[in-house]
């Protein structure tokens, strides 16, 4: 190991990927984790893997990362509880039926394969849909896995690369190729800021604020749904920055159980349930499944997406000797490995594979309403 | 000849007694067996009282429902193997059989749960619904003054004494019929008096009712089968009491190992033993009980371990002078026992059998030997069920809820009593909880009470010396033994584990559908682990009921609010 040294500082899915990335590059890597690997926002997430087109560079950041995923799989221990279910954008009426086509012309333009169902070939290819829904876009390259599991196989991959993981130390700052905890600065030749919602209280002035979301996961019904299923108007609740809203988003989960979501709210770090979001929530869902009302609910619990104004993740330098890979709101398990990789070339000084221009932290953005 | 009922096992025709629990009749039926486990192991139950949701069955097409907490009924279609196990092979839920939608539970107007309590005399008037844009059905409303969460000993002393003071009273309890696990089945003749007095307090009861959440000051949600219902309140007694401490060692899966205090409720559900081999064992004053109530009906009790020393528990009886009630719960079991071997300072430390339990290995640290037995039933103690408590934020210390002279919580309004605020028994449950009834209801705690409560704490603090666990119990578990027996996980995998959390986040180990309430004090006791975050459900519960209308503005001065919660 001849690389330089690098610190990375959490060990979420992002903070992980990157360390591994950077420890098979040969950096010799530190990962200072203030708890254990995945206790944040990745321990929360539905851990879906999905190619998103709200921006050309979402689409690039998102198909490249589930290739990466993609090709791993084959190696991935039980514990990732992997599913290649596909997605199903649900069309609700005729309008959302024009998305949907819209929707497909965009990803068949760009090389994804895609599917368009109508309402009867929906039906079948999900007879716990409710009737009379106008038809889906299916993304059969789409996938669920299970995030916290994901965190520590790339940790084990660093590990093997000659990676540290240091797990209950707590940063308490960072700067230039130095970062401090218990009370002494530690140097090295590049410090990356991976963690997630907290990033903006190491480096003050990221455009990071906490996303709270609530899941709420059923016991174990197997065959009860093939796909993830997600309403077409879900970039509509994405996309909305002030106000509390919901999304009706379901998984099935290798074990048979249903993940369901979704819940957006600008709370700060309340971790509370929310009980009448969660019950709207919950009817929300239940409006296009109308069974799952009688499935038995096994917990809650809630989260927090690091959001970005611009709804695009923070991958790059903010001064040097300081770099960002974090605000990647509810894709960042999806896009842990491009975004690794982005990292790794361009700290490494190498031209990445996608344009890393839309990604740069320093670029000009909205400012949070 | 008492009435007989008529249902199926896999298709099979069974009968069973009028007034047995499903997991009695199951039971009786030669069912030791009613699962398979995530790992596609043979499971039987354990506690017998609803909290390890090792009994889980289809019951007319809904999977995952506790046999332990049904009532047997006529034309019931029971699917015992329910194999949570995903995949084509598991038979799982009818998939998109909408020709037969009365699998699920009905939602229909059939069922006016609630209307008991419909009577404008009760405490909780039953407000108009609110219209949400979905056709609903009513959902209740209960009001009251007081209301309390439990009816063993010290819920009903508590409702008892609340509602004579004038208070209106709610009390809540999740099985059936109230008495709590102690005064379950054939209750003695001062448990009958009390349940007599309940009925004429004007105490309202609401049976079978389960706490999901306390989502907003003064108000609980809470599940009635497949409905919700909402109880605003003044004051809160919590006397949600206790379950058995389960230790994981090697073969404490197998069908026939049961809890110790898990073959007691068994026997009250109506489950017969009657020329079975049993090996009572573990700890605890329950032990001995659990043995005469097995002779009494049948069994052939083959011997008794009790893991305490003979030491601690001559200083133990020596002490019971000065708690002179006890000493009637010790009575007459010797006699009944006359003939079983009882052997203190002695441990399981393997069960064995192939697919059900045929015998076990003991030792008593130097030697060691082998019973042969059909059911080994295992208990540790009890510890307090504390999942309402913590989610109210009321604190504890060492495992038991902290209360004021009054049993008043932490929280304002939150009163607690019985095993949760320390394990000592039921005169102990009835002395809090007619302190906290009292407390509840605004009156002062006449002065006998109060010493009554104090010399009952003393009697607690005792009994935890006595029966205290020794240090080779954490060690009987192997890598491969399991730990969590919901989702199936070994000790093995915990081995880098730092925190419940962790542990259930990396592991699945506390994740299913007990949600820790086995492997939970278990692991404290093996690995020293802080419980996990509470967070509702408290129990698994239909998604319906978590669906249900929005909280309520609370009432000035209500107590309870929800603590927060994270992770």
């Amino acid at each position: 190991m001849s690389g330089p040294s690098v610190i990375v500082v959490g060990a979420g899915a992002v903070g992980a990927a990157c360390a591994e990335a950077l420890a098979e590059e040969g950096c010799r890597v530190t990962v200072l984790e203030s708890a254990f690997p995945g206790a944040g926002a990745t321990g929360a997430a539905m851990g879906h893997l999905v190619v998103m087109d709200d921006s050309e560079a979402q689409f690039a950041l998102t198909s490249w990362s589930r290739r990466l995923w993609a090709e791993r799989a084959a190696s991935f221990p039980p514990a990732m509880e992997d599913v290649a279910c596909g997605t199903l954008w649900v069309a609700e009426g005729d309008e959302e039926m024009a998305h949907v086509r819209k929707k497909a012309a965009f990803y068949s333009e760009r090389g994804e394969p895609v599917e368009v169902l109508d309402g009867a070939t929906l039906r079948e290819a999900e007879p716990r849909l409710r009737e009379g829904l106008a038809g889906a876009l299916r993304v059969p390259g789409d996938r669920v896995l299970y995030p916290p599991a994901a965190a520590r196989l790339f940790l084990d991959r660093a590990r093997g690369h000659g990676a540290e993981v240091r797990t209950e130390t707590r940063v308490e700052a960072v700067g230039s190729g130095r970062a401090r905890f218990g009370g002494r600065w530690v140097e090295a030749d590049a410090v990356v800021n991976a963690a997630g919602a907290f990033a903006p209280r190491l480096v003050p002035g990221l455009p990071v604020v906490p996303r709270k979301g609530h899941l709420v996961i059923t016991d174990r019904y197997p065959g009860f749904l093939r796909h993830q299923v997600i309403e077409l108007a879900y970039l509509k609740s994405a996309h909305t920055l002030t106000r509390e809203s919901v999304a009706f988003n379901v998984q099935p989960r290798k074990t048979g159980q249903l993940l369901v979501g979704s819940s957006r709210e600008l709370v700060g770090f309340d971790p509370a349930i929310n009980p009448s979001l969660c019950a709207r929530m919950l009817r929300h869902a239940a409006s296009y499944l109308p069974d799952l009302t009688h499935l038995r609910a096994l917990r809650t619990w809630t989260g927090f997406r690091p959001a970005t104004p611009d709804s695009l993740p923070l991958v790059g330098m903010w001064e040097p000797g300081l770099w960002i890979a974090a605000g990647h709101e509810g894709l960042g398990v999806t896009t842990a490995p491009g975004t690794a990789r982005l990292l790794a070339d361009l700290l490494l000084g190498r031209t990445p594979p996608i344009d890393p221009a839309p990604f740069d932290p320093r670029r000009g953005m909205p400012v949070h309403a | 000849m008492p009435e007989r009922v008529r249902f199926t096992i896999d298709g099979q025709p069974a009968e069973a007694g009028a007034g047995e629990s499903l997991l009695a009749a199951l039971w009786n039926a030669g069912r030791l067996a009613v699962r398979s486990s995530v790992g596609g192991e043979a499971r039987g139950p354990l506690c017998g009282m609803g909290a390890c949701f090792e009994c889980r069955v289809t019951i007319d097409g809904e999977p995952h429902r506790r046999a332990c907490l049904e009532r047997v009924r006529e034309g019931m279609v029971v699917i015992p193997r329910a194999s949570d196990r995903p995949g084509p092979e598991g038979p799982a839920i009818e998939t998109a059989d909408r020709a037969s939608a009365s699998r699920w539970p009905s939602r229909g107007p059939e069922r006016p749960i609630g209307a008991e309590i419909a009577d404008p005399s009760a405490p909780g008037a039953i407000e108009a619904p609110r219209d949400d844009g979905r056709a609903r059905e009513p959902e209740p409303r209960l009001m009251t003054d007081v209301v309390v969460i439990g009816a063993g000993p010290a819920g009903i002393a508590a409702a008892v004494h609340a509602a004579e003071a004038g208070a209106r009273t709610l009390l809540l309890d999740e099985q059936a019929r109230p008495g709590g696990q102690v005064w379950r089945g054939d209750p003695p003749r001062a448990a009958r008096a009390w349940l007599d007095r309940l009925e004429r307090s004007g105490a309202q009861v609401l049976a079978g009712a389960t706490v999901v959440d306390a989502p907003a000051p003064g108000e609980l949600l809470v599940a009635r089968g497949d409905r919700p219902v909402r109880v605003r309140f003044e004051r809160l007694v919590l006397a949600t009491g206790a379950r058995e401490l389960f230790l994981p060692f090697p073969g404490w899966t197998l069908p026939g190992v049961v809890g110790a205090g898990g073959a007691q409720a068994l026997l009250k559900a109506g489950a017969r033993f009657d020329g079975r081999r049993v090996v009572v064992a573990g700890s605890g004053p329950l032990l001995l009980a659990v043995a005469a109530a097995l002779r009494r009906n049948g069994a052939r009790v083959v011997g008794v371990a009790e893991q305490a020393s003979l030491a601690r528990l001559a200083a133990f009886g020596a002490s019971l002078w000065r708690a002179p009630r006890k000493l009637f719960e010790g009575v007459g079991y010797g006699a009944a026992l006359a003939a079983v071997p009882y052997r203190t300072g002695a441990w399981v430390q393997e069960a064995r059998g192939k697919g059900a339990v045929d015998g076990v290995r003991v030792t008593d640290g130097r030697r060691e030997w082998h019973w042969a037995c059909d059911v080994l039933a295992c208990g540790f103690g009890l510890v307090p069920s504390l999942e309402l408590p913590r989610l109210l934020g009321c604190a504890t210390s060492a495992g038991a809820v902290l209360v004021d002279a009054a049993q008043q919580t932490s929280v304002g309004g939150v009163f607690a009593a019985g095993e949760i605020v320390g394990i000592g028994g039921a005169s102990q449950a009835l002395a809090t909880g007619a302190v906290a009834g009292l407390a509840a209801a605004g009156r002062a705690v006449p002065e006998r009470l109060a010493a009554r409560r104090v010399a009952e704490a003393g009697f607690a603090a005792r009994l935890v010396r006595a029966f205290a666990l020794r240090p080779e119990l954490r060690d009987l578990a192997r890598p491969e033994t399991l730990v969590c027996r919901c989702e199936d996980v070994p000790l093995g995998h915990l081995a880098a584990m730092a925190s419940a959390r962790e542990a259930k986040l990396h592991t699945r180990a506390g994740m299913g559908a007990c949600q820790g309430r086995v492997c939970g004090p278990a692991l404290a006791v093996l690995r020293g682990f802080a419980p996990d975050t509470v967070r509702p459900p408290l129990v698994p519960v239909p998604a319906a009921i978590l669906e249900s209308e929005d909280a309520l503005t609370a009432p000035a001065g209500a107590a309870g609010g929800p603590a927060p919660r994270t992770g």
